[in-house]
């Protein structure tokens, strides 16, 4: 299988959005500032990915993201909604205390997404364990 | 003399692409720090900044951002003036109203950013343009108690 048959990462203002796939799992990693048209390039990449990797979970970790605001907040959601029709899962990980108020008092409370977190406990939500030993049953 | 010149007085940004809203997010961020902002207040303010940056820009083709450092005795503040010269906002009630969406988006902008700030103003002309004005304070001040 070639996996990412002609899809690198998001590219936009000098910026990429790292996609890797772990086994079943796609692991997006946002940081610092992401314009509009970038997360727009991101929902097409991801959807993509799914698609041509066919993994059944998307773990989106925004713990480097200082804001959320409506417009990737609605794109968060869409990725998410975009996702189950392809039968893959979405977990949202990281997100900092300061933007859950603010996402909560701005009126987006994102009921759609399931939340982590962070990756560690995404990955587990999906049923992918990333830490070995410590004697597990 | 540099130091001096950082607060002095107000600074306009364009406004007229994304990646003038992600340099509008990151100048709010620093003034807001500067001010003495805590983490949750500045990133209330850099969202409502977002929000409304974004409204200059679709809804009113762009214009720019006036950010204002205000003082007040012990607590600063700041002020922004989104201004756009676009078709003006109809009807301002059903603009405020969440889920009211004329491009697609959520709805939550005006609304949503109304909530995050203390002060919030609309002054929209059909055919002219429109300003929004939004100010917060570093230190919310408590409303004063009358003492018997």
């Amino acid at each position: 299988m070639t996996g990412f048959a002609g899809h690198g990462p998001a590219v936009g203002h000098g910026f990429t959005v790292p996609v890797l796939q772990l086994g079943d799992v796609l692991l997006v990693t946002l940081q610092g500032e992401l314009h509009d048209g970038m997360a727009e390039q991101l929902q097409e990449d991801i959807t993509a990915r799914i698609s041509n990797t066919r993994v059944s979970g998307v773990v989106i970790d925004i713990s480097g993201v200082e804001i959320v605001d409506s417009f990737l907040g609605r794109v968060l959601a869409e990725i998410a909604a975009g996702a189950k029709l392809l039968a893959a899962r979405t977990v949202l990980a990281g997100m900092r205390p300061a933007v859950a108020i603010t996402l909560v008092e701005l009126g987006l409370t994102l009921p759609g997404l399931r939340t982590a977190l962070d990756v560690e406990r995404a990955m587990e939500l999906l049923g992918v364990t990333t830490r070995r030993g410590e004697g597990s049953p | 003399m540099m130091q001096a010149s950082r607060h002095a007085g107000p600074a306009d940004l364009p406004i007229g692409s994304d990646a003038d809203l992600a340099w509008v997010r990151q100048q709010v961020r620093q003034a807001a720090a500067e001010l003495g902002f805590g983490l949750v207040q500045q990133t209330k303010l850099v969202t409502a900044a977002s929000e409304l940056a974004r409204n200059t820009l679709v809804h009113g083709g762009g214009g720019h951002v006036r950010i204002t450092p205000l003082d007040a005795g012990s607590t600063h503040g700041l002020r922004l003036d989104f201004v756009d010269t676009g078709p003006g906002i109809r009807d301002l009630d059903q603009a405020l109203t969440d889920g009211y969406t004329s491009g697609g988006g959520l709805g939550l902008g005006l609304s949503g950013a109304k909530r995050l700030v203390q002060e919030f103003e609309v002054d929209s002309r059909p055919g002219e343009g429109t300003t929004v004005t939004v100010t917060a304070w570093a230190t919310v001040v408590p409303p004063s108690r009358t003492v018997p």
